[in-house]
C-alpha cells in the first residue's frame, strides 16, 4: 500500500508540474499572441471569457505573479480552461470533453494491445533464441523507425480510397449521429481498423525487443536453472518462470515510456482525420487556438499520469515484493 | 540391485566448440555408490561445479558436453545413459532420482512465486495423478523435515531469511526422495553457524532417507568432516579420490596437501596454513604434462612431459586412487 | 516514433562488460565496429552525415525554384518527381538533410550533457540532491514531451532549426539521467571508487576518471536514442507545420505533401522519398544502439551459433536447460535397453 501512495504522492507532484508549466509557457514567451486574438474578435467575445483568458495567459500584468497563480488555480479547479478560437465560442473543456472518447478508444486500446502482443512475440523471441521471430527483428527495427504518421500515410495510400473497405479519414460515417446502436458503433469500427493497424505495426516492436531482451537476462537466472533442474514442462518453465518475471522491468518500462508513445500516436489520428485529442490539437496549431492547445497538452498530461498509476497497481499485483504491507 | 548409484565415465565438457573451445571438465571417472556423502573439493575454476552441471546437463550455453557416459542406477530397472536421454526423458529422470541443490540460495527459489508454488509444481510435474491435498500435505510434511513450520508454506521467498530459503531449498530436493542429491556449494553464502546446523541436519536426513550426496565446495574442512570419500579436482581432472579420514591423515598428491593447508584444521593438531602459491590454471592454455606442476614445490623430470593418470598408488590399496608421478598408479583406475 | 525503451533500459544491469571495466573493456572497444550491427548502422549514419555535409551543393535544382514541371512522376530529369509547384523532390531531400542532422545533433548533445549533470550528480551525491534530481527526471519522463514541445514550439512564430533544437533538447533529457542515476549508484559503491574516494580524491577528479568512463556505453546509448527523438520530433513538428515551413527539412516536404492533397492525387513520390530517409536514418541510429547493448551484454546477440553439428552428422541445439550432448560414447552401456527404457 505504502508503494502505491508514494507512487500517488509523486503523480501529483507531476500534475501539479505540468499545471504550473503550463502556467509559466504562455508568460516566459515574448510576444502575446492571445491579446491579438482577444483584439481581432472584440465584441464577439463576452467580457467574462475575456477575463478567463486573461488568468489563463497572463495578460494582467498589473497583478503580482503570484495573484496570478492563485487566480489561474481557481479558475482550473472550476473546470475553466477558457474559450476556444476554433470552436468559437465552445468552452475548450466542453471540444475536450467530445474528443477524449475517440483518442482513449484509439490509443488507448491500441497501446494496450500493442503491448501485450509485443510481448507475447518477445517471449517467444527470447525463448527461442535464433528462431523465426529473431529474424523478424531487422524488420520490426525499420518498422519502429518510421515516423506513425507517415506510415498512415502509406496506409492511406495503398488500403483506403475509393471503393476500398477502409475509409481514409474521420471517425465515422459522416451522418451519422455518435451513440451506442447498430449504425454507429459498426462505422466506428470500420473506421478505426486503418488507425490502429498503423499504431500497432510501429509501436510493437519496442515491445517485442525489450522483451526479448529480457526473457534473454531472466534466462540465465538460478532459478531458471533450479526449474530445469526439477524437470518441469518447457511451457512451466518459460511461462510461469522466465515470462512471469521478464515481465516486471517491462511493465515498469511500459509505464515510463507511456508518454513517448502517445506522444507519437496521436499523430495517426492528424493523418486519418480522426476526432480524437491529436487531431484537435493539429487543428489548434494551425488556427493558433492557445487556449485549446494548452487545454489538450494538461489533458493529456493528466491521462497519462491516471494510465501511469493503472501501471503501477498492475506492477503492485505482479511484484510480491513491492506488496509489503 | 547395483551398489552403484552413479558412474561417470570420461566426462568431457567444453565452453563452446570449434577451435575456440575450452575445456573445463577432462576425461572425469567418478563413481557414487549408493548412500555415500562424496565430496569434490576443488579451487574455483577447477571444473567442479562445471562436472555438476554438466552430467545433469544442466550447463547453459555455450556449454557442451564433448563426451563420455553418466551412467545411472535405478533401484529397480536398467541403468541409463543421462547422456543419451532425450529432453522428455531427461525432464523425467531430473528431480526424481537426482536432485540438485544450488550455490546462492538467495536466487534459487523465484521471487514472484510462493514457496508453496515451487514446492508443489514440482511433485505435480512428476505425479501428475496426485491430488491437490495431497500434495500440500506433502509439502508441509517436507518443511517440517527441515525444520520450518509448515505455516511457511504460502511465505515469498523474501520473507525468508538466507538460511531457511537454502533449507527450503533442500526440502524441495528431497521432495521425490531422489537417490541422488547434488550439492553445489550448499552453505557457502551462509554464517558458520547456520552452515553447522544445515549440514547436521543434513546428515540425520541422509542417515534416516539414505540418498547419496555429491557434495562441492571449496572448504575441504568441511568435507573432511561430512563426507565418506573425497575427490580432489584440478585443471578439469580428478587428481586424487580416497576416503575422508585417509585423505586427512596422508594426503598424497602435493595439490590436496596444499588445500589441507590452506585451512585451520577442525580437529586434532594444529598444522602451520601455508596455503599454495601460485593460481588456477588457465584453461585455454593449460600447462604440459601434470597441470599443477608449475605450482607444484615436489615437481621433478617427468611432471612437465608426462601426464599422470589416476589410479591406485600400490596393489594393496585399492580404495584411494591418486593422479601423481611422485605415486605412480600401479593400473589405471578400473572402469 | 519512441525512444525504444529497450534500448537503453537494457544496459541497467551492469553486467557483461559494465561489470569489469579497465583494460579488458578498453581492449574490446575497438571490436565494437566489428558488430555487424553497429557496422552497418555507422556506415549507413556516415552516409547520412556526408549528405547533410554536401546535400545542398550537389542538389541538381534550387529547392524552391518552380518549374513547368508540376507534379512529375519519378523521371530521368527529376529523379524522385516534381510538387505541385514544379519543385524537385530530390533537391529538396538533399538540402533537407543538414537541418534534420544539425537539429538531432545539436539536441542529442545538449541532452546528453543535461542527462549526465543531472544523472551523475544524483547517483553520485545521494541524499537530499539525488531525490530532487530525480523527481525532476521523472517528472519530465513522465510528462508526453511530444505534446509539451509542440505546445513551446508554437508560441513562437515560425520557430528556426536552433530554436527548435533547443526547446528538444530541454525537453527530452530525462531518460538517459534516469538510467545514468542507476549506474552510477551502482559504480559509487565499487571497491576502486571507494577506494578513490578512501585516498581523499577530490570528488569531480573521481567522477571524471573513475566512474564516467565506465558509463562511456550508456552515454553513448543515450545520446544515439536522444538523436532518434529530436529526428523524430523535428520531422513531426515541421508536418504539423509549427516550426518555419519555408527551411527545408524532411518534415517540410511531408507538410506540403499532405497540405496539397498528395495522397488524393496519387503523389505518391512526394511523401515516400521522405519517410524512407527518415526510416533509414532512424534504422540507422537504432542498428548503433543495438551493437552498444550487444557490446555491453553479449547474451542479446540475435542469431550466432544455436545450432552445432556434430561430428556423427546430428544438429544439437545449444539452450538453456538441456547442455547439447556432442558425442555421447559410441559404445553404448551394454546392460542398456533403450526400447524397455522407453517404455517404462
Amino acid at each position: 500500500m505504502r508503494f502505491l501512495l508514494q507512487r500517488m504522492a509523486f503523480y501529483l507532484f507531476t500534475a501539479w508540474a505540468a499545471i504550473t508549466l503550463n502556467f509559466f509557457i504562455p508568460r516566459i514567451v515574448p510576444g502575446d499572441p492571445v491579446q491579438s486574438l482577444i483584439s481581432r474578435n472584440q465584441g464577439r467575445i463576452s467580457a467574462d471569457a475575456i477575463a478567463s483568458l486573461r488568468v489563463l495567459f497572463g495578460l494582467d500584468s498589473d497583478r503580482s505573479l503570484w495573484e496570478q497563480y492563485v487566480a489561474y488555480w481557481g479558475q482550473l479547479l472550476h473546470g475553466d480552461l477558457g474559450l476556444s478560437f476554433t470552436f468559437f465560442p465552445a468552452p475548450v473543456s466542453e471540444v475536450i470533453g467530445s474528443s477524449l472518447p475517440w483518442t482513449v478508444g484509439l490509443v488507448g486500446v491500441t497501446t494496450v494491445v500493442s503491448f501485450l502482443l509485443g510481448t507475447a512475440l518477445g517471449v517467444g523471441a527470447g525463448w527461442r533464441r535464433g528462431s523465426w521471430i529473431d529474424g523478424l527483428l531487422p524488420a520490426t527495427t525499420f518498422l519502429s523507425s518510421i515516423p506513425y504518421f507517415w506510415l498512415g500515410l502509406v496506409a492511406i495510400a495503398l488500403f483506403a480510397g475509393p471503393g476500398s473497405f477502409f475509409p481514409s479519414s474521420g471517425g465515422y460515417e459522416p451522418g451519422l449521429v455518435p451513440a451506442f446502436d447498430a449504425y454507429f458503433i459498426p462505422s466506428a469500427l470500420q473506421h478505426s481498423i486503418l488507425p490502429a493497424a498503423t499504431i500497432l505495426v510501429s509501436s510493437m516492436s519496442g515491445w517485442i525487443l525489450s522483451m526479448r531482451n529480457m526473457m534473454v537476462t531472466v534466462a540465465s537466472e538460478d532459478y531458471i536453472t533450479v526449474a530445469h533442474a526439477k524437470g518441469l514442462s518447457e511451457r512451466r518453465v518459460a511461462l510461469s518462470y522466465a515470462a512471469r518475471n521478464a515481465l516486471l522491468p517491462n511493465v515498469s518500462g511500459f509505464a515510463l515510456s507511456l508518454g513517448f508513445i502517445v506522444g507519437g500516436t496521436l499523430l495517426v489520428e492528424i493523418v486519418f482525420s480522426y476526432p480524437g485529442l491529436g487531431f484537435q490539437l493539429f487543428q489548434a496549431v494551425g488556427s493558433k487556438d492557445y487556449p485549446l492547445m494548452q487545454g489538450i497538452f494538461l489533458i493529456i498530461t493528466i491521462s497519462v499520469l491516471v494510465a501511469n498509476l493503472l501501471a503501477d497497481v498492475a506492477y503492485l499485483l505482479l511484484d510480491p515484493r513491492t506488496r509489503k504491507s | 540391485m547395483s551398489d552403484q548409484v552413479l558412474e561417470i565415465r570420461g566426462l568431457c565438457v567444453d565452453y563452446g566448440v570449434g577451435a575456440d573451445a575450452v575445456r573445463a571438465v577432462r576425461d572425469v571417472d567418478l563413481t557414487l555408490h549408493r548412500g555415500e556423502v562424496l565430496g569434490l573439493a576443488g579451487e574455483s575454476g577447477s571444473g567442479k561445479s562445471t562436472l555438476a552441471y554438466g552430467l545433469t546437463r544442466l550447463l547453459p550455453p555455450p556449454g557442451v558436453v564433448s563426451g563420455g557416459q553418466v551412467i545411472y542406477h535405478p533401484t529397480d530397472g536398467p541403468p541409463v545413459d543421462v547422456l543419451t536421454l532425450s529432453p522428455a526423458r531427461l525432464r523425467e529422470f531430473r528431480w526424481a532420482e537426482t536432485s540438485i541443490v544450488f550455490q546462492g540460495a538467495m536466487n534459487s527459489l523465484n521471487p514472484v512465486h510462493r514457496v508453496s508454488t515451487q514446492l508443489l509444481d514440482v511433485i505435480k510435474a512428476h505425479e501428475p495423478k496426485s491430488t491437490a491435498a495431497g500434495r500440500r500435505a506433502r509439502a508441509k510434511d517436507l518443511l517440517r523435515l527441515v525444520g520450518i513450520a509448515a505455516d511457511r508454506l504460502d511465505s515469498y521467498p523474501h520473507q525468508l531469511s538466507g538460511g531457511m530459503r537454502q533449507r527450503v531449498m533442500i526440502a524441495m530436493a528431497l521432495a521425490l526422495e531422489p537417490q541422488l542429491v547434488i550439492m553445489d556449494e550448499p552453505t557457502t553464502a551462509l554464517d558458520v553457524v547456520m552452515q553447522r546446523q544445515i549440514l547436521g541436519q543434513l546428515t540425520e536426513l541422509r542417515e534416516r532417507l539414505g540418498f547419496a550426496v555429491l557434495f562441492i565446495t571449496h572448504d575441504l574442512s568441511l568435507l573432511v568432516e561430512f563426507s565418506d570419500r573425497i575427490a580432489i579436482m584440478y585443471g578439469g581432472r580428478i587428481v586424487e579420490e580416497a576416503p575422508a579420514a585417509r585423505l586427512y591423515a596422508e594426503p598424497l598428491h602435493p595439490y590436496t596437501e596444499g588445500l589441507l593447508h590452506s585451512f585451520p584444521a577442525l580437529h586434532g593438531p594444529r598444522r602451520e596454513l601455508t596455503g599454495i602459491p601460485g593460481s588456477p590454471p588457465d584453461l585455454r592454455a593449460m600447462p604440459a604434462g601434470c597441470a599443477f606442476h608449475p605450482r607444484c614445490p615436489k615437481a621433478f623430470a617427468p611432471c612437465d612431459e608426462r601426464l599422470p593418470v589416476l589410479g591406485p598408488p600400490g596393489v594393496d590399496d585399492p580404495t584411494r586412487a591418486v593422479a601423481c608421478w611422485l605415486h605412480p598408479a600401479v593400473a589405471p583406475l578400473p572402469r | 516514433m519512441t525512444i525504444s525503451p529497450s534500448s537503453i533500459e537494457q544496459v541497467i544491469p551492469g553486467q557483461g562488460a559494465m561489470a569489469q571495466p579497465s583494460a579488458r573493456a578498453r581492449r574490446r572497444r575497438f571490436r565494437f565496429v566489428a558488430n555487424a550491427k553497429a557496422a552497418t548502422g555507422l556506415a549507413l549514419l556516415g552516409v547520412y552525415v556526408l549528405l547533410a555535409v554536401i546535400g545542398p551543393w550537389i542538389a541538381p535544382y534550387d529547392p524552391d525554384a518552380r518549374s513547368a514541371d508540376v507534379l512529375q512522376a519519378p523521371s530521368t530529369r527529376h529523379w524522385f518527381g516534381t510538387t505541385h509547384l514544379g519543385q524537385d523532390i530530390f533537391s529538396q531531400i538533399l538540402v533537407g538533410a543538414r537541418s534534420v542532422m544539425v537539429v538531432g545533433l545539436i539536441a542529442g548533445v545538449l541532452a546528453t550533457i543535461l542527462s549526465v549533470l543531472i544523472g551523475v550528480t544524483a547517483g553520485y551525491l545521494g541524499g537530499a540532491a539525488d531525490e530532487g534530481l530525480s523527481a525532476l527526471s521523472n517528472v519530465f519522463l513522465v510528462i508526453p514531451a511530444l505534446p509539451l514541445i509542440i505546445i513551446v514550439a508554437s508560441l513562437v512564430d515560425q520557430a528556426g532549426d536552433l530554436l527548435v533544437a533547443l526547446i528538444i533538447g530541454l525537453t527530452s533529457w530525462a531518460w538517459g539521467a534516469r538510467v545514468l542515476r542507476a549506474q552510477t549508484l551502482s559504480l559509487r559503491r565499487r571497491d576502486y571508487v571507494e577506494a578513490a574516494r578512501a585516498n581523499g580524491e577530490r570528488t569531480w577528479r573521481i567522477i571524471g576518471f573513475e566512474v564516467l568512463p565506465n558509463l562511456t556505453a550508456i552515454i553513448a546509448s543515450g545520446f544515439v536514442g536522444t538523436v532518434i527523438f529530436a529526428v523524430m520530433s523535428e520531422i513531426t513538428l515541421a508536418f504539423i507545420g509549427i516550426s518555419s515551413v519555408s527551411s527545408w527539412n524532411w518534415g517540410t516536404i511531408l507538410f506540403w505533401a499532405q497540405g496539397q492533397q498528395a495522397l488524393a492525387q496519387g503523389a505518391w513520390w512526394w511523401f515516400v522519398p521522405a519517410g524512407l530517409a527518415i526510416a533509414l536514418l532512424g534504422t540507422a541510429l537504432a542498428l548503433i544502439n543495438f551493437g552498444i547493448d550487444e557490446f555491453v551484454s553479449p547474451r542479446l546477440r540475435t542469431g550466432g551459433r544455436t545450432r552445432i553439428r556434430t561430428a556423427d552428422g546430428r544438429t544439437v541445439r545449444m539452450r538453456v536447460g538441456f547442455t547439447p550432448v556432442l558425442a555421447p560414447t559410441a559404445a553404448p552401456v551394454e546392460m542398456q535397453d533403450t526400447r524397455k527404457d522407453q517404455t517404462r
